[in-house]
C-alpha cells in the first residue's frame, strides 16, 4: 500500500496563508521565532498570542491538527518545565517540602519557557501545514540564491531536497517489500538484544542501499537524457513572484515584531509574580 | 532524411574481477550498422544481454562509441559540442517508470525537460499541457506520481520527453515492467503520437507483439545485428528467432506449425485475422 | 498440506479515511500437489491474497486452514507455517544481500535453526534445482545477471524445503527464453518434488500451459475457480475485467464463427494445431 507521507504534514485548504509566497512564510516564521525571545513580560506574550491565534484562524487549519503537532514534544516540554521549576533559585520561595523547593523565579521561568516552546512549535508547524514541500524547496532556493556568489551550490542542494522528497515514499514502500520478503524466509526483527536486532537489519539495509544506488543511477541517466546540466541556463515553470498580499504580509509581520518588542519591553503589566 | 545512422559502431567495456583488476574486454555492440529515416517506426529486438539497450544508449549520447560512429540528426555523437543538440533531438523513455520521474507533481515533471532547455515560462506551460493531452494524462496534471499505475507513469514519462519537442523518441523497453493493461496503454500512446506529431520512433523490446506495425525490425544477438527486415519477413523465420531466444506471438507460431505439417499458409502471418482468413481460403 | 480459505476478508486501513476492502469473502480450497494459477488485473487482490497464505498478512475476518488447522487460532506457530509455505515475491532478486550466493541461499535454512552442514546441503540441492552452475556459488550475488539473480532468490526459498511454493509473477521482466526457462523449471519442480505450486501471473498463455486449475480474481473477489479450459470459455467476461484468453482461444472461436468445425476450448498452440488439422482434413 503506497503511503504518501508528506514531511511536516501539509494540510490543504483555501486560505490567504496558503497562497502566500513561500519566502514570506519562511522569513516570517523565522522572525516570529526570534520575536519570542525579545520580551519577558505578560504583555509581550499577549501580543504574541493574539498574532498567533489570528494567523491560525486565517489559515483555516483546524486547531486539532495543530495540537497534534505538539504530541511528539510533550515529553521535552515536561522535562523543561520541571527542570526550571525545581532548579531555578531566584526570588521568594513559594513552596518548600522535603527536598523540593519552588521559587518565584523558577515558576516564572518554567511557565515562560513552556509557552515559548509551545509557540515555537505551533509557529513552525503552521508554516509546514500551509506550504507544500515543493514550495518550501523553491522558497529556500530563492532565498539562498545570493549564496551562489560565494560558490555555495544552492540549486543543486534544492534539487537534492526535492528528489529526496520524491523518493521517500518509494523507498519506504520498498523497505516494506524487502522486510516481507525476508520475513517469508524466516527472518526475525523483533526478538533479541540490541546487538542482535541491529544485525538483523542487515538483510533489509543492504538490499535497500543497493536499490537506492540503482535508482540514483537510473535517475541521473534520465535527467541527463532530458538535458539537465545543473542550474545554469534553466528557466522555471513555477517562478516565485511577490504579489500584493506578500508585501502586505511582510508589513504586518514587521509591525508585529516592533509591537511585541515595544509593548513587551515598555508596557508594564503585572499579574501576581509574572 | 537520415534521422539516426551508425557506421560499424562498436562499444567495448572492460571486465573487472573482484579486486577491480581488468581481466578482459567485452564487446557489447559489435560493428553495428543501422539506418533510421525521419518519421519511421523502427524496432530493435533482442534477448536480455543482446546489446540492444547498449546500442539504444548511443542514440542520445549517454554512451559514446569505442569505435565507429553514430550520427543523430546529422550530428556526430562523439562531438562534445553537439551533446545537448543530440539529446534534444533524440529523447529517451526508460524501462523503470519510477526511476525517471523527478517531479513530485505530474505537471512539474513534464516541465522538467523544457526548464532544462531554457524555454520561457509561458511556453513551458503550453508545452506541458499539449504533451499531457497528447498522452491522455491531462486530468492527472496535479496528481502525485506515486498514486499512478505503471502504464500511467510511463505515459507521464513520454509526455516529459514530448514536451522537449524532439525529432525522435527512443523507448528502451518501456513495457518490460508493466502489466498487460499498462503495456497496451503505452503502445496505443506511441501509436497516437506517431500519427499526430509525425515523430520518429525507435522501440527497443523483446516482445514481438509490439513490433507488428514497425516499418523495419533489427534483431540483435551478442552485439551483432543478425536479422533485418520488415515484420512480415522477420516473423516468418520462427526457428531462427527462437534460436535468438525470442518468441513470436501465438498466431505466428501456430501458422508456422500448420505450415510445417503441410497446410498451405502464406508466410509472415502477424495477426489472427490473417490466419483465420488464410484457413477459410483453404476450405 | 492442503490450504482452505473460508469467507476470508481483508480491509486496509480500517477505520481511517483510506479504508478499502482488498479481499471480499474468499472461499477457496487448494488440495495438496496441485498447480494453481491465480490471475487478475493489478489491484484485483491477488498479491494481498497470497500474503495471507504464509501469515504475512492477517485476515480481518474469516478462517484459513493449513492442513486442517486454523492458523488464526490462539498459539498457532506462524514461523512453522512459513517453513512450509514458501513465498517468492515479484522481482525476488531485490532481496539478495549476502557476500556470496551460497551464504544467501543458506539464510532461510539458518533461520529455520538448521546446522551449518544441513544448511549447506539444502542450499546445494536448491541451487541444483534452479539450474545454477557451481562456478557461481562463491560469487557475490550482485555480480550475476538478472536471470541468474532471480534463480538464486528462488533457490533461497526452495532451500527451506517448503511443501507449498507460492510465486508472484516469477517471469516479470524476463525475456521470452528466460520466461520459458523459469516456468519449465517450476513445472519440473512440481513433478519431481510433489509440492503444491501457486503461481500468480498476468500471462494467460503461461498459466494455461502449466496450471491444473485457474483462480481468477476481480476487485477482491473470486470470479472463476476452475480448469483453464473452462475459465477461458468465459473469454468475453474476462475481457470486460481487463484480462484476456490466450490468443489461440480467440483464433479458434473466430474459426468456428466462420464455419470451420473446430473445438473452441483450446488453450495452447499444440492443441490448436492438432485441432485445426483435424477439422481441415
Amino acid at each position: 500500500m503506497v503511503r504518501d507521507i508528506t514531511i511536516g504534514q501539509y494540510y490543504p485548504a483555501k486560505s490567504v496563508v496558503h497562497r502566500l509566497d513561500p519566502r514570506v512564510k519562511l522569513v516570517s516564521t523565522l522572525l516570529y521565532l526570534i520575536s519570542l525571545f525579545l520580551f519577558r513580560s505578560i504583555s509581550g506574550y499577549l501580543v504574541a498570542t493574539v498574532f498567533l491565534v489570528t494567523v491560525i484562524r486565517i489559515s483555516r487549519v483546524p486547531f486539532s491538527f495543530i495540537v497534534r503537532g505538539l504530541k511528539p514534544v510533550v515529553l521535552l516540554l515536561m522535562i523543561t518545565v520541571l527542570f526550571n521549576l525545581f532548579l531555578t533559585r531566584s526570588g521568594d520561595v513559594l513552596f518548600h517540602a522535603w527536598i523540593i523547593t519552588i521559587t518565584e523565579g523558577g515558576l516564572v521561568t518554567a511557565v515562560y519557557m513552556a509557552v515559548r516552546l509551545i509557540y515555537l512549535i505551533i509557529g513552525s508547524s503552521l508554516m509546514t501545514f500551509t506550504t507544500t514541500p515543493n514550495e518550501l524547496t523553491d522558497g529556500i532556493e530563492a532565498l539562498l540564491h545570493p549564496l551562489n556568489k560565494i560558490r555555495v551550490p544552492v540549486h543543486e542542494v534544492a534539487m537534492m531536497m526535492s528528489i529526496a522528497l520524491r523518493f521517500i515514499p518509494i523507498l519506504l514502500e520498498e523497505t516494506d517489500k524487502i522486510m516481507k520478503a525476508q520475513i517469508a524466509r524466516g527472518a526475525d526483527f523483533e526478538s533479541g538484544n540490541i546487538i542482535q536486532r541491529a544485525k538483523s537489519m542487515i538483510p533489509i539495509l543492504v538490499p535497500l542501499f543497493v536499490s537506492a544506488f540503482r535508482r540514483a543511477n537510473d535517475l541521473a541517466m534520465a535527467m541527463e537524457a532530458r538535458c539537465y546540466r545543473g542550474g545554469e541556463g534553466r528557466t522555471k515553470m513555477k517562478p516565485l513572484h511577490y504579489k500584493h498580499r506578500d508585501y502586505t504580509a511582510y508589513a504586518i509581520v514587521i509591525i508585529y515584531v516592533i509591537a511585541v518588542f515595544a509593548i513587551g519591553r515598555y508596557l508594564p503589566l503585572h499579574i501576581w509574580i509574572f | 532524411m537520415d534521422m539516426v545512422q551508425t557506421e560499424k559502431l562498436v562499444f567495448e567495456y572492460e571486465k573487472r574481477d573482484e579486486e577491480g583488476n581488468v581481466i578482459g574486454v567485452s564487446r557489447a555492440v559489435d560493428e553495428v550498422d543501422i539506418d533510421v529515416q525521419e518519421g519511421q517506426f523502427i524496432a530493435i529486438l533482442g534477448h536480455n544481454g543482446s546489446g540492444k539497450s547498449t546500442l539504444a544508449k548511443h542514440i542520445n549520447a549517454i554512451l559514446v562509441p569505442t569505435q565507429g560512429t553514430m550520427w543523430v540528426n546529422g550530428r556526430n555523437t562523439k562531438d562534445p559540442g553537439e551533446l545537448w543538440n543530440v539529446r534534444q533531438s533524440a529523447g529517451m523513455v526508460f524501462q523503470n517508470p519510477d526511476n525517471q520521474i523527478i517531479g513530485t507533481v505530474v505537471e512539474e515533471d513534464v516541465g522538467f525537460g523544457p526548464e532544462n532547455l531554457g524555454v520561457p515560462t509561458d511556453e513551458i506551460w503550453q508545452r506541458v499541457e499539449d504533451s499531457l493531452r497528447s498522452v491522455g494524462m491531462i486530468e492527472y496534471r496535479h496528481h502525485s506520481p506515486n498514486k499512478l499505475s505503471g502504464g500511467q507513469k510511463q505515459r507521464v514519462a513520454i509526455a516529459g520527453v514530448v514536451a522537449m519537442e524532439p525529432k525522435c523518441i527512443v523507448l528502451d523497453e518501456p513495457t518490460a515492467m508493466l502489466d498487460p493493461v499498462g503495456r497496451k496503454e503505452v503502445l496505443k500512446t506511441v501509436q497516437k503520437l506517431r500519427e499526430q506529431k509525425r515523430v520518429t520512433v525507435i522501440l527497443i523490446t523483446h516482445y514481438m507483439e509490439e513490433v507488428v506495425d514497425a516499418d523495419k525490425i533489427y534483431v540483435m544477438d551478442h552485439g551483432h545485428v543478425v536479422m533485418e527486415g520488415t515484420p512480415r519477413e522477420i516473423f516468418s523465420r520462427v526457428d531462427e528467432l527462437k534460436s535468438y531466444r525470442l518468441d513470436v506471438p501465438q498466431v505466428t507460431l501456430l501458422a508456422d506449425e500448420l505450415k510445417k505439417r503441410g497446410l498451405k499458409i502464406p508466410d509472415g502471418i502477424l495477426k489472427k485475422e490473417e490466419l483465420v482468413e488464410a484457413l477459410c481460403q483453404l476450405n | 498440506m492442503s490450504i482452505k480459505l473460508e469467507h476470508l476478508n481483508y480491509v486496509y486501513s480500517q477505520g481511517t479515511a483510506y479504508e478499502k476492502k482488498a479481499l471480499n469473502d474468499i472461499c477457496i480450497e487448494i488440495p495438496h500437489g496441485e498447480f494453481v494459477g491465480i490471475i487478475g488485473h493489478t489491484g484485483s487482490g491477488k498479491s494481498t491474497l497470497i500474503q495471507h497464505l504464509n501469515g504475512l498478512i492477517r485476515a480481518t475476518s474469516g478462517e484459513l486452514y493449513y492442513n486442517g488447522e486454523n492458523i488464526y487460532r490462539e498459539g498457532y506457530p506462524m514461523r512453522g507455517l512459513r517453513n512450509e509455505v514458501g513465498l517468492v515475491f515479484q522481482y525476488p532478486e531485490h532481496q539478495l544481500f549476502e557476500i556470496d550466493v551460497m551464504t544467501d541461499v543458506c539464510f532461510g535454512p539458518k533461520n529455520q535453526g538448521l546446522s551449518a552442514d544441513q544448511c549447506k546441503e539444502r542450499a546445494l540441492e536448491a541451487l541444483r534445482l534452479v539450474g545454477l552452475k557451481e562456478k557461481y556459488y562463491n560469487v557475490s550475488p550482485f555480480e550475476l545477471s538478472g536471470g541468474q539473480k532471480r534463480r538464486v532468490a528462488i533457490a533461497g526459498v526452495l532451500a527451506m524445503q517448503p511443501k507449498v511454493l507460492v510465486l508472484d509473477e516469477p517471469t516479470a521482466g524476463l525475456d521470452p527464453k528466460g520466461r520459458d526457462d523459469i516456468l519449465d523449471q517450476i513445472a519440473y519442480l512440481h513433478r519431481e518434488s510433489d509440492i503444491t505450486v501457486i503461481l500468480v501471473s498476468h500471462s494467460m498463455e503461461d498459466v494455461a500451459k502449466y496450471a491444473d486449475r485457474l483462480i481468477v480474481m476481480n476487485r477482491g473477489a473470486v470470479m472463476y475457480n476452475d480448469e483453464p479450459k473452462r475459465v477461458f470459455e468465459h473469454y468475453q467476461e474476462l475481457e470486460k475485467v481487463g484480462l484476456a484468453a490466450p490468443q489461440v482461444t480467440y483464433i479458434m472461436h473466430d474459426l468456428a464463427g466462420r464455419g470451420i468445425p473446430v473445438r473452441t476450448d483450446v488453450t495452447t498452440v499444440a492443441e490448436a494445431a492438432d485441432e485445426i488439422l483435424r477439422a481441415v482434413e
